[in-house]
């Protein structure tokens, strides 16, 4: 090894780049951030709209519903998470660079969520209202998606490293990742409704924090693995 | 101890033992099914409250252990492929992918025919064990969309087995979370563990069906393991001269 030998990029830094480079190609796209929150809007107005205005009925399906459309808006911008490096070969540089995949693999799901997980918890409150969510429930409603979109990022970024560069990716990610993420529907939206009707909900919380603990440690490994393949 | 784990790894040598192997476990499978079929549709009593309708737990709760058996059987075996590269291994997780599926419609289906009478509905959401049966047929599905999806060979091995691994760390808590999530909807229900001890007639029909059941489940298993192999080794000299030796003992 000689002197001229560049120095290796650290974990965080090479993280962290990743994450600045998304979020700037993001930022320059604003139409890849603001689908999803659209598809969010638009799925949580097909419910009432389907049911019926009755306060009731809102009020009593609103968390499930709230839920389960942030669930979809969370797959929709997951497709194209890894499409575009894909097809201009910049997956390929991080395959070869000296930092770890899993660390930059991360440092993607770090910029997706902060993209399209962040927006829909700050958008929720405001659909919360529609559905008759008292404000108090807010924050339960709030805390929730905020660690449930970051589970369901990290989730979601695993299929979508073994279905990128497959044909029908598309409707094979849903197929793999909606079981999958069943515990946090189940979780995410039975707590708020235990909070809007005044229960204990610190279980809930604690559930989907040790989740999103758990998947925050171990998937990145399964990210990279998941990427290596497909480029193989 | 390796050498015979190697030995058994080799295409060749595994695909003349399971030929052997393959009766042992039918046969005796075959057995235990006739006499836990014969024990428990005509031997045992009716039940004191679900009266004839219990009979379905015969095939019901073999089918529903193999669920969850052969989701164990293709994690591990994909695990092990994954991590020291054995193409049997590999082979082993594709086969069992369907018949796991297979056991796990039939549980829904026996499940849901119960639930008939029991519950006077098809489908009852407050019940944890069938949900938690429906979202393992999802993941069964998905694990075999996604090989059925990629048309390399090994490529498709190797992505199937990280998403078999992911799907196994979260079986359990699928399972525990659908629990939690019924039980807020009612009581406890029928299948409730810990209810009065089964009767010795009821019993040992049950264990031969569990039993012969996995013994069949064996022989499925080996059996498309078998087909597996053939097709994956379709262009080595040994399937080649398996092949045209079959050919000439048939003229």
């Amino acid at each position: 090894m000689t002197d001229n030998q560049p120095e290796m990029p650290g974990l965080g830094r090479g993280m962290m780049a990743v994450a600045k480079r998304d979020l700037f190609l993001a930022w320059k796209r604003p139409g890849d951030v603001l689908n999803p929150l659209f598809f969010f809007a638009m799925v949580a107005t097909l419910f009432p709209l389907a049911v019926g205005p009755s306060a009731e009925q809102l009020e009593f399906s609103g968390p499930g519903v709230l839920w389960v459309a942030a669930l979809l808006a969370m797959l929709l911008s997951l497709n194209s998470l890894f499409v575009s490096d894909f097809e201009d070969g910049s997956l390929e540089q991080m395959l070869v660079s000296p930092v770890p995949l899993a660390a930059l693999s991360l440092g993607k799901t770090i910029a997706h969520w902060l993209t399209s997980g962040l927006p829909l918890v700050i958008v929720a409150p405001i659909l919360g209202m529609t559905f008759r969510m008292p404000a108090s429930v807010m924050g339960v409603l709030m805390l929730t998606l905020l660690l449930g979109t970051i589970s369901l990022s990290l989730l979601g970024s695993i299929g979508a490293a073994l279905t990128v560069g497959l044909h029908r990716g598309t409707a094979l990610l849903s197929l793999l990742i909606l079981p999958l993420a069943m515990p946090l529907l189940i979780f995410g939206a039975r707590t708020v409704s235990l909070a809007a009707a005044g229960d204990v909900v610190a279980g809930g919380l604690y559930f989907l924090a040790a989740y999103a603990v758990l998947i925050v440690s171990l998937a990145p490994f399964a990210i990279a693995a998941a990427l290596r393949i497909s480029n193989e | 101890m390796w050498k015979f784990i190697h030995k058994l790894a080799s295409p060749p040598h595994f695909y003349g033992l399971a030929a052997k192997i393959i009766p042992w476990f039918f046969l005796p499978g075959l057995i235990l099914i006739f006499y836990g079929l014969y024990g428990g549709l005509l031997l045992a009593p009716p039940d004191y409250q679900q009266g004839d309708a219990f009979r379905i737990i015969y095939v019901h709760v073999p089918s529903a252990y193999l669920s969850l058996m052969a989701y164990s059987i293709m994690a591990i075996s994909a695990g092990i492929g994954l991590i020291w590269r054995l193409k049997l291994a590999h082979a082993v997780a594709a086969a069992a992918a369907p018949i796991g599926a297979w056991f796990t419609f039939l549980a829904l289906a026996t499940g849901s025919i119960w639930g008939r009478p029991m519950w006077g509905t098809w489908w009852e959401w407050g019940d944890p064990r069938l949900t938690s049966e429906l979202v393992m047929l999802f993941l069964y599905f998905g694990y075999m969309a996604l090989r059925g999806a990629i048309d390399d060979t090994a490529k498709a091995d190797r992505a199937s087995a990280v998403l078999a691994l992911v799907g196994a760390v979260n079986v359990p808590i699928i399972h525990f979370s659908v629990e939690w999530w019924s039980s807020l909807h009612q009581g406890p229900t029928l299948m409730k563990k810990g209810g009065p001890a089964m009767d010795a007639a009821m019993l040992y029909p049950l264990l031969a069906m569990i039993l012969g059941f996995t013994l069949i489940f064996g022989a499925l298993l080996l059996r498309r393991v078998r087909t597996e192999v053939l097709y994956r080794e379709r262009r080595t000299r040994w399937v080649r001269h398996l092949v045209l030796s079959s050919a000439v003992e048939k003229k």
